[in-house]
């Protein structure tokens, strides 16, 4: 792990350099809001934001991603036959991730890259991609990372962490791809008399992260009492059963795979799910088994805060970022319900239902 | 609007303990600075939670469609309109509510006070005609007539049409003096520009569905864009099918739209899809002088032919 100081025209310098041996990714302000996207020549990931209001999963797992093609066209030959759709896997960097968005690849990774199954669109964007974050100084209100198993200066998932002061950068290397990168950026000015600087910055920001959450009893509470505890109800009864919380959510991986085709050439593409649609979970039958939105509800906290945790055992499905908490249309609160589920007292169901 | 949640909480406990409803539905204070949530009660001790202010934007109508048990619902002007369309269009009986209605001054647009005030907002709160804005560094007070939603400012039924309780004697109404100079801008447009327009509008769309699900006019059982077979549109993020969403959706709440804001509110990405629905309200006001949800006794202009119906468009 090397520490390394770079001058503010070093970072753009740097990152023109690596421009020609990376695609860079960046967040960058498109009307109200900052969002992931490529950055354009001699363009700067614009690092005066806190969340972006996506999150960058997109990157590496697009809302609407192709994955065959194939033709109708019966006087081809190969016509019915599903091929890969090419992809541009050459490096590329995503400069100015967060802590807890590059955490949650990690998260999602549990998913996409098992020993039976592994989703070969994810990986090998994953394994094309050097994360670069920038550690969280100035953190909101809802970001409750710290008690969610991130930091605001948290190094997993990450290649480098940049740290921003008034003058220069202080970045933290962590990796080959990391140290690759940095080779090619220019960044090489070692730097281990700022270690207590780096280390006084991460013990300052994490301070300034204001609001948490209990989590230590979730794995040990009885999985089908939590499920029929008396408070899904209320917690369900404002839901509107949009995406909002799941499109945001940098950890939510669910998709649906669907068929298009225009004219006679078709392709086989995947598209983020929510199961907070009703038809998430509906059978060719018509029969859905999660047919109501406290069903719909629950299974999403469940999930991230439940089965999760029993499932990987390592921690809950959930970096912290408070895209949900902000963006709910209705205000349903993560932290609220956490605390709910963290506090629940089989006994009490008991009582509730005898 | 201030001390409306005393009144709220008395006439909630009291229809519940007469036993005159089995629920209550009404915001409760939300976690975050201009988010309240709704919410319901079933005890007059659970009416303690209930709060009124100028962020109660989501239309309580959506949660009223197909109950079965007797339901007392908070009730702004747009929200009782659409309460009278629900009743219209039998989602809900009128003998089975009780409407405690609300003369609204007004729902704060917490898009517009974020964009207007440097850093993160920790906290706002309201007088009768002011709205207090605090971050780390400031207060910043505004007048609540220049940070209400765009629907606010522009409305003229901020009275319930139809109620049982009010919590406060009847407001003016406002004189607003053109409801639609920013439609006529875009009906002024050549194609390219109007192109270009839904184009640049509807591009950030991420197909959540929040508009669509925020809306008390949406409750089909399944969605035309959910629909599988057949399969209507696609389900990517192809401009045309995000487009046809959109129009689509907008033409099925014609002359049903109350311009409530709640789908504007509720969308993530701060689309003004108002603009397509308030097109349609324009249509409907010059063509059929029909404004949606003002009285139980008149069919909505598309369900009934008149003798007099336009029809110039008929060639």
């Amino acid at each position: 792990m090397t520490l390394v100081k770079i001058d503010k025209s070093n970072w753009v310098g740097g990152l023109t350099a690596a421009a020609d041996a990376y695609r860079l990714y960046g967040p960058v302000k498109e009307k109200d809001y900052h969002q992931f996207k490529a950055l354009e020549k001699d363009q700067m990931p614009d690092l005066d934001m806190v969340n972006t209001r996506l999150s960058p999963k997109a990157l590496l797992f697009p809302q609407s991603e192709d994955m065959l093609e194939y033709s109708l066209d019966e006087s081809r030959d190969d016509h019915h036959i599903m091929k890969e759709v090419e992809k541009d896997y050459a490096p590329r960097a995503v400069v100015g991730i967060r802590p807890c968005d590059a955490k949650s690849t990690l998260l999602v990774k549990l998913n996409f890259d098992t020993p039976d199954v592994k989703d070969p669109y994810w990986l090998k964007a994953y394994e094309a991609t050097t994360f670069i974050g920038v550690a969280c100084d100035t953190p909101l209100s809802t970001c409750f990372c710290t008690t969610a198993g991130c930091g605001p200066y948290n190094a997993e998932g990450l290649d480098i962490l940049v740290m921003e002061r008034d003058d220069d950068f202080l970045a933290k290397i962590f990796t080959e791809k990391g140290k690759a990168f940095a080779d090619i950026a220019g960044w090489d000015q070692s730097c281990p008399e700022e270690a207590d600087a780096y280390m006084n910055g991460k013990q300052a920001a994490e301070a300034r992260i204001v609001s948490t959450i209990e989590t230590g009893n979730l794995s040990e509470t009885d999985l089908l009492e939590l499920h029929t505890a008396s408070f899904w109800d209320d917690i369900a009864f404002s839901c509107i059963n949009c995406g909002t919380c799941t499109f945001s959510c940098p950890t939510c991986w669910c998709f649906d795979i669907q068929d298009e085709v225009h004219g006679k050439s078709g392709v086989r593409m995947k598209n983020w799910d929510s199961c907070m649609f009703p038809i998430f979970t509906v059978h060719t039958t018509g029969h859905n088994p999660r047919d109501t939105k406290t069903q719909r509800v629950r299974q999403r906290f469940m999930h991230k805060l439940k089965y999760f945790v029993d499932k990987y055992e390592a921690g809950i499905m959930c970096v912290g970022c408070g895209r949900c908490v902000s963006q709910c249309p209705v205000n349903i609160d993560i932290r609220r319900v956490c605390e709910q589920m963290n506090s629940f007292k089989p006994a009490d169901a008991c009582a509730v239902q005898g | 609007m201030v001390g409306y949640t005393e009144k709220i909480k008395e006439i909630a406990g009291r229809l519940l303990k007469e036993c005159t409803v089995d629920m209550v539905i009404g915001f409760r204070k939300g976690t975050m600075p201009m988010m309240n949530e709704p919410c319901f009660a079933t005890t007059p001790e659970a009416v303690d939670t209930l709060v009124w202010d100028s962020n109660c934007g989501i239309n309580l109508a959506n949660y009223l469609t197909n109950r079965k048990e007797k339901v007392a619902v908070v009730a702004k002007g747009c929200d009782s309109r659409n309460i009278v369309t629900h009743i219209i269009e039998n989602k809900i009986k009128r003998d089975q509510i009780t409407i405690i209605g609300i003369p609204c001054t007004g729902m704060i647009d917490k898009r517009r006070i974020t964009g207007l005030v440097a850093g993160e907002i920790l906290d706002v709160s309201e007088t009768e005609n002011t709205i207090k804005v605090r971050t780390a560094d400031a207060e910043t007070l505004f007048d609540k007539a220049e940070v209400l939603q765009q629907n606010c400012a522009l409305c003229t039924h901020r009275n319930p049409v139809i109620f049982d309780e009010m919590v406060a004697d009847a407001i003016p109404e406002q004189e607003v003096t053109d409801r639609y100079a920013d439609i006529r801008k875009i009906e002024e447009m050549d194609t390219e520009g109007k192109w270009q327009f839904f184009d640049d509008l509807l591009r950030p769309c991420v197909r959540c569905y929040a508009c669509r699900n925020a809306c008390p006019l949406c409750y089909c059982p399944t969605c035309f864009v959910d629909e599988a077979k057949p399969q209507w549109m696609g389900k990517g993020q192809d401009p045309m099918d995000v487009r046809t969403f959109h129009f689509l959706r907008a033409y099925h709440c014609a002359v049903r739209c109350t311009d409530c804001g709640a789908c504007e509110r509720a969308c993530p990405v701060g689309i003004n899809m108002r603009l397509l629905t308030r097109k349609l309200e324009k249509d409907c006001q010059e063509q059929f002088g029909w404004e949606a949800g003002l009285s139980l006794d008149r069919r909505p202009a598309l369900d009934v032919y008149q003798a007099n119906d336009p029809g110039a468009f008929i060639k």
